[in-house]
């Protein structure tokens, strides 16, 4: 490990040897690019939904089918967020800390949902479960409904926010290595108590951030919900199908309204995000290197 | 803090489960679901409300009716995969027609069920140009002129973009004296101008008049005078070409889903308020040509008159369908070489 003191005024003496004009055109181009891209589109939704005043903009959140379509995101994330935890702790604690056929498998497996487009993964589901679909039938017969309703979105959701948890942890736990675990075996601990007072004190951080990155993307996502979704207002609508409703109905000021809550929600995960990393930071946690996504 | 995640999820789940039991407590409350392509959505608004409004007077019960919008053909996929639909009211009938060949959901005399095929109202094909009409565009000729571009939506989702197709292929076997040939060669000339080609009426509709993108947009007639009224007013004008289609939209119970959710009484109902007069003005209202003779003589004033030709024309759905838009028909033959 280096010394992060020699690293940095290493850094500092190359970075002197640059002269000033290059510096300053650097970070002009990289402000500009944040203000173009980010801080414009930003100020930009905010400023249109608000557009008709606080009152206007409290009114649209309070309409039924909006109120439904919040109701609707906060349960698919209420949902797959839990279940993505459980599945990336298991699936990292298994491939970083034991050895097993078929792991390269299973890890290409869990990069799935990050190569294929949303699109994909929303037709599987009607390939799966549609009324000509592989268990459609079945389903028709029992008279459950999966496509079209609320459990075809959760599912989507699940699907596409399924890397996000393991994808954070698996580095990290393999840059830990096992020899911690052993030592508490060695020293007489059983698997949970391996697993609670050493693996996960010590990935506690990579953990949180992974759950934030998975719940923005359930709440935000567009593309698998809306082919499972069947758009029926008020009962299969999610926030970012609404803000499409709404744009499409003309009603543009709601729409920026209703997406300005999406906006939201993305700030305050960048602001929990920064804070978590924060943290990670103080508790030393080193080998924590988040990855930008 | 594990705990309160727990709990959190049991709220959600909760308040999300509450509608189900309560609806089912008070008894009387009926839910459909009309499935529809896009231009409609304004105009269901307005009929939904004034039918429940009816239906609780009549019955005393509660009808609960909820939209789903989005390309005709998209549409109807969608409801042979297995979105639940009471009622389809999309924008051809060819699209209704898949759901008694691909799913049998429907029984296959559908369309002589209700007055007029089945059409309680009518549209046409017009154009919208800019203020002033600065590329002056007046008839199907002028979309062939160079740097004039075009914005309609897809054929192969859109219902509204195969009566555009179809319209301007009428035009051509007129033009060109019923020459296939050349008329394919026209289309092949207006589909080379075409811009943007969005899936469904209403994302043209945003293209063209919100984001301001083309000199001309091939239309629904109801789409055009709603987007001039919600949005466009004096920035844009409504051109009527010399000849244009019919285009009859139809409406049909789905007859599967409502046997299972036993709403076919409520939900013919809901067809047939479509034809009774006070529906009929609300479909004028909205821009529709209406059926009915007072409506039609009342909203008169609003509506172009031009030659109009019809599905009838091109032997029916099916011989248009093959021909035109299946896979490696003239459309594609056009639009991908």
């Amino acid at each position: 490990m280096t010394n992060p003191t020699t690293s940095t005024a290493k850094l500092c003496t190359t970075r002197l040897t640059e002269p000033a004009w290059v510096r300053r055109v650097f970070i002009v181009i990289a402000l500009a690019f944040l203000a173009f891209f980010l801080l414009l589109p930003v100020l930009t939704v905010l400023l249109s939904g608000l557009n008709k005043g606080f009152g206007f903009y409290f009114k649209v959140m309070a309409e039924k089918d909006a109120w439904a379509a919040i109701k609707l995101t906060l349960l698919a994330a209420a949902i797959s967020v839990p279940l993505n935890v459980l599945f990336g702790l298991a699936s990292a604690w298994a491939i970083t800390k034991f050895d097993f056929w078929g792991k390269k498998a299973l890890l290409t497996l869990i990069d799935l949902p990050f190569t294929v487009s949303p699109v994909i993964s929303g037709l599987i589901f009607i390939l799966l479960f549609g009324a000509q679909g592989a268990f459609g039938p079945w389903l028709r017969e029992h008279d459950l409904k999966i496509i079209f309703a609320v459990p075809g979105i959760v599912l989507a959701t699940l699907f596409v926010t399924f890397p996000f948890v393991a994808r954070e942890l698996i580095p990290l736990m393999q840059a830990q290595g096992t020899e911690e675990e052993n030592a508490a075996v060695v020293l007489g601990a059983n698997g949970w108590q391996t697993f609670f007072k050493v693996t996960l004190p010590n990935i506690k951080w990579g953990l949180l951030y992974g759950v934030i990155l998975c719940n923005a993307r359930a709440m935000g996502e567009f593309g698998a919900v809306s082919v499972v979704s069947g758009h029926i207002r008020g009962l299969t609508n999610t926030i970012p199908l609404h803000v499409e409703i709404l744009y499409n109905e003309y009603q543009f000021t709601a729409a920026f309204a209703v997406a300005s809550l999406l906006m939201l929600l993305a700030l305050a995960t960048l602001a929990v995000k920064s804070w978590v990393e924060r943290q990670a930071k103080i508790a030393g946690s080193v080998e924590f290197a988040p990855k930008g996504h | 803090m594990k705990l309160k995640t727990l709990s959190l999820i049991v709220a959600l789940v909760l308040t999300f489960g509450e509608s189900g039991p309560q609806a089912f407590a008070a008894g009387k409350e009926i839910k459909l679901l009309n499935v529809s392509y896009d231009p409609t959505r304004e105009l269901y608004e307005e009929i939904n409300a004034a039918f429940a409004k009816q239906w609780k007077e009549k019955t005393g019960d509660t009808v609960v009716i909820s939209q789903s919008h989005g390309g005709s053909g998209k549409q109807g996929r969608a409801i042979i995969d297995g979105l639940d639909a009471d009622v389809v009211t999309l924008a051809l009938a060819y699209d209704t027609d898949q759901l008694y060949k691909k799913g049998g959901l429907i029984s296959k005399n559908w369309q002589l069920r209700l007055p007029d095929n089945s059409a309680p109202y009518t549209s046409t094909i017009i154009f919208v140009v800019r203020k002033g009409n600065p590329k002056n565009i007046k008839d199907w000729d002028d979309l062939v002129k160079p740097g004039v571009a075009i914005i309609t939506p897809n054929p192969k989702t859109s219902g509204g973009a195969r009566w555009n197709y179809l319209a301007a292929w009428a035009f051509g076997l007129k033009k060109f004296k019923g020459d296939e040939m050349q008329t394919q060669e026209f289309l092949k000339q207006i589909y080379k101008n075409v811009i943007v080609l969005d899936t469904g009426a209403r994302g043209s509709t945003t293209t063209f008049v919100e984001r301001g993108i083309g000199d001309v947009f091939l239309s629904w007639e109801n789409e055009a005078f709603l987007a001039e009224k919600e949005i466009g007013k004096g920035t844009i004008e409504i051109i009527m070409p010399s000849l244009s289609i019919l285009a009859e939209p139809p409406v049909a119970v789905v007859d599967q889903a409502a046997k299972k959710h036993g709403t076919a009484k409520v939900a013919k109902a809901y067809l047939e308020f479509l034809y009774s007069e006070a529906g009929q003005d609300i479909i004028g209202k909205n821009f529709y040509r209406p059926r009915s003779e007072a409506a039609a003589q009342k909203y008169a004033g609003q509506f172009a008159k031009t030659e109009l030709v019809t599905i009838a024309d091109f032997g029916g759905w099916d011989a248009a369908q093959k021909k035109h838009f299946s896979d490696g028909g003239i459309f594609d033959e056009i639009y991908l070489t």
